[in-house]
């Protein structure tokens, strides 16, 4: 790792690891009263030891400008590990939460434990620790291939990638702790937003920095959704997370947005996560591993510019959808629901191109499980846009807000449509990066790929009933006017469906684990394969070693 | 024709990227800003209180737990919810929350107007361990709330905070919050009338816990609950009626 860095760039990760435990360290003396004071540990702690790293390997040989005749891709192979460590730790998490909601005292009698501290780990662990992470080693492995340039420096990518993965570290750490602002996918306190705001700025740079080193004419549309991802999360971040920390020796800070106002930047905020993290980003990686492994072009370029731009526009007037028949004046909730119901028009172009990409192909989609993968994800992509615009409109939503419906459609996107493509792109792209022939196991890629969508499948289903029937539940009247049921009365109705939950949440990580075990079989295999092919454009051979 | 345009626009990337900061930004800014700007937004309520500093110490307390993962904290304008849980929310019952407490899910019951619904001894031993009240529940015990103490010499700073980002918190208010924390707990104490006159004559006043000899963590949840959906009449004074859902069997 250290021995790809030049000179310069060994110094320069030195001092900044160093920056970052002389901040560790500032901020624990700052909060030595305040649970920050084990934040700032914790930072000191990953900051020496990431000094440690570097000194460790300061004196190797420099790398030569021969380095500069191939594509960067080390950050790449540690994201794709970083990723699946996330995933694994976030669905367990997951599982762990939806036996407590079945089995409530599964839990140790200590603060950290309990529901609502895991939940956020859960969710942080999969969206930014999995997600996030399987974003960025995409993201990267994309733009070279597809601009055939190399990275423009070494050091920038490794922070982007370590430096995220140390906010995603506090974050999750933060809420076992009690350390959150309760803003749901945004609970990670003021000083984590500000060093993912350094991030995320870097990431941003490096992005475009390379672009402009392309050797294309054109910018493939794979990474006009990766720029979308990277654009609009900056703005969304630093919007909802505009907060007065009580003083900087307390990790509690409150948000500058009062009650109704802070409800719209907050959903605002939280649907677009679901669209330009959870939809632009893995659009992203859609629109290059599945053409790639499918060996098709991608069917329509219309279609392309269509469900871009339709998605870029029209997602950012949906969130108020989240909070309909609330104290949110109804003007907002009606835009909210009308762009939502449009929003399917760019989203069904995505999926429609996708499937049709796959046209020519079938024959591929039958055979190669990786594959299977991609298309599932394209299905369940389109299931789960036309599921969210139909819970979008008012009726149906006074049914099925507050009920686990709604855990289920976001499941139904995230395990269906975000880990599926996350899969079957890992398993294209971890051959490629370590160079060799094929995965270690494709037999252990159909095992994944059984159990993954019957997980899914038997989650999806458990939460649609546990959701209508909770919510029908909920409305229904006696013949005298009275309200049939107790609220508790829905809650031991939901017992048999937070089981199957649990149990398709379990299979769900077995089959990640699988992966991981896949993919670090496959490293250690001797089965070399050289590809002459994947190599950046000669031309940039000149302009890097300026 | 718009083909050709897409084909030079993404020969730049620096247009594309102003391509997508112009076109993601028009719904964020029509949606958003004028929610400060038009009146209606969040109605009147010139009896509105604010929150004393054991309560924000107990909604600091909600927040940490993670409560609002499972508890909503807005009942919505349909019939149904107005049957079972009271007067609808309005806007300006959260005026002065930083942040909105609103939630998304109700694997637990609606909170909004739960204040003074139950006695604190309920609130105690159902968060000590919710099944020995609610047979069926699947709430987290929380035991430890009782036997930690309540950090409150740092409330000055939570309340100046607070003020800073809109509540309107007086200088005696930020001054006194420490002191006001502890005599709202403590309901033989001099610092009583202070919290009274600074809170209002509403404020509660007593034991939250049952026990004086200390303030925990339980003393200020329980006060925090105990005041939910009581801040203002506002709600219980609003005469529009709510919807009635579509019924399934109609």
């Amino acid at each position: 790792m250290i021995s790809t860095l030049t000179r310069t760039e060994r110094f320069l990760a030195l001092w900044i690891s160093m920056a970052v435990s002389i901040c560790g360290l500032a901020l624990a003396i700052a909060g030595r009263e305040d649970p920050l004071l084990i934040h700032g540990l914790l930072i000191l702690l990953f900051g020496l030891v990431c000094s440690y790293i570097v000194m460790f390997g300061y004196e190797e040989k420099a790398p030569g400008t021969e380095r500069l005749s191939l594509y960067y891709d080390e950050p790449i192979k540690a994201g794709v590990i970083f990723a699946m460590i996330w995933a694994v730790f976030g669905m367990f998490m997951g599982v762990w939460v939806a036996a407590q909601l079945a089995w409530p005292d599964l839990a140790f009698d200590a603060p950290w434990s309990g529901l609502g501290r895991l939940r956020p780990t859960h969710t942080t662990g999969v969206i930014f620790g999995f997600g996030g992470n399987a974003l960025i080693a995409t993201s990267f492995h994309v733009v070279q291939r597809t601009s055939r340039a190399r990275l423009p420096d070494q050091l920038s990518s490794w922070f982007v990638l370590v430096g995220y993965n140390m906010y995603c570290l506090i974050a999750v750490s933060g809420y076992l702790l009690g350390i959150t602002q309760s803003k749901e996918y945004a609970e990670s306190e003021w000083y984590a937003d500000i060093w993912l705001v350094l991030v995320w700025v870097t990431y941003f740079v490096l992005y475009i920095r390379t672009l402009a080193r392309r050797k294309e004419p054109h910018i493939y549309v794979a990474n006009w959704y990766f720029l979308a991802f990277i654009l609009v999360v900056a703005i969304l971040h630093i919007v909802n997370n505009l907060a007065v920390p009580v003083s900087l020796g307390h990790a509690k800070s409150y948000t500058v947005w009062p009650g109704v106002q802070d409800a719209m930047v907050q959903w605002w905020y939280g649907h677009n996560a679901v669209a330009f993290f959870l939809t632009s980003g893995f659009l992203g990686m859609l629109y290059y591993y599945l053409p790639v492994r499918a060996q098709r072009p991608i069917f329509s370029y219309r279609l392309s510019i269509l469900s871009f731009w339709g998605i870029t526009f029209f997602y950012m007037w949906a969130g108020s959808h989240h909070l309909h028949y609330t104290a949110l004046p109804d003007w907002v909730q009606t835009l909210g629901m009308t762009f939502s119901i449009m929003l399917l028009v760019p989203s069904w172009a995505s999926a429609g191109n996708a499937l049709l990409t796959l046209n020519g192909a079938w024959h591929r989609v039958r055979d190669d499980a990786t594959l299977r993968f991609m298309m599932i994800a394209a299905v369940f992509y389109g299931l789960s846009t036309f599921e969210g615009s139909f819970m979008a409109i008012r009726p149906v939503n006074s049914l099925s807000h507050y009920t686990d419906w709604t855990i289920g459609h976001v499941h139904a996107g995230a395990l269906g449509w975000v880990a599926l493509i996350t899969f079957g792109s890992f398993y294209t792209l971890v051959p490629v990066l370590w160079k060799r022939r094929q995965m270690y196991s494709p037999a252990l890629i159909e095992w994944h790929f059984w159990l993954a969508l019957a997980g899914t499948l038997i989650y999806v289903f458990a939460m649609w009933n546990s959701g209508i029937i909770q919510g029908l539940m909920w409305r229904t009247y006696t013949e005298e006017d009275t309200l049939a049921y107790s609220f508790v009365d829905s809650l031991k109705a939901m017992w048999p469906y937070y089981v199957a939950r649990a149990f398709g949440g379990l299979l769900f990580l077995i089959g990640a684990i699988i992966c991981l075990y896949n993919i670090l079989m496959t490293i250690r295999s001797p089965d070399k394969a050289e590809s002459r092919d994947d190599v950046p454009h000669p031309a940039d051979l000149a302009l890097a070693g300026e | 024709m718009s083909e050709f345009f897409h084909r030079k626009l993404e020969r730049s990337a620096i247009g594309f990227v102003l391509a997508i900061i112009a076109a993601a930004s028009v719904g964020g800014i029509v949606e958003i800003a004028p929610l400060f700007t038009i009146d209606e937004t969040v109605e009147a309520a010139p009896d509105m209180r604010l929150y004393t500093p054991l309560e924000l110490a107990g909604r600091n307390i909600y927040v940490r737990e993670g409560c609002y993962a499972c508890h909503s904290q807005m009942i919505r304008t349909l019939r149904d919810e107005v049957d079972r849980y009271g007067p609808y929310s309005l806007a300006v019952e959260s005026k002065n929350d930083h942040p909105m407490l609103w939630g998304s899910k109700r694997t637990g019951p609606d909170l909004a107007r739960v204040g003074d619904k139950y006695g604190d001894a309920w609130h105690v031993a159902h968060l000590t361990y919710p099944r020995d009240v609610v047979p069926e529940s699947n709430m987290p015990a929380y035991r430890w709330l009782a036997r930690t103490e309540l950090r409150i010499d740092d409330l000055s700073e939570h309340l100046a905070a607070q003020r800073m980002v809109g509540v309107p918190y007086t200088d005696e208010m930020v001054k006194d919050a420490r002191a006001d924390a502890y005599a709202q707990a403590n309901p033989d104490t001099d610092g009583v009338p202070g919290v009274m006159q600074r809170y209002g004559d509403e404020t509660q006043v007593r034991a939250f816990d049952g026990v004086t000899s200390q303030l925990t963590e339980m003393d200020a949840l329980v006060a925090y609950l105990q005041i939910l959906g009581r801040l203002t009449d506002a709600a219980h004074k609003n005469t529009a009626a709510p919807e009635t859902s579509p019924q399934p069997l109609d």
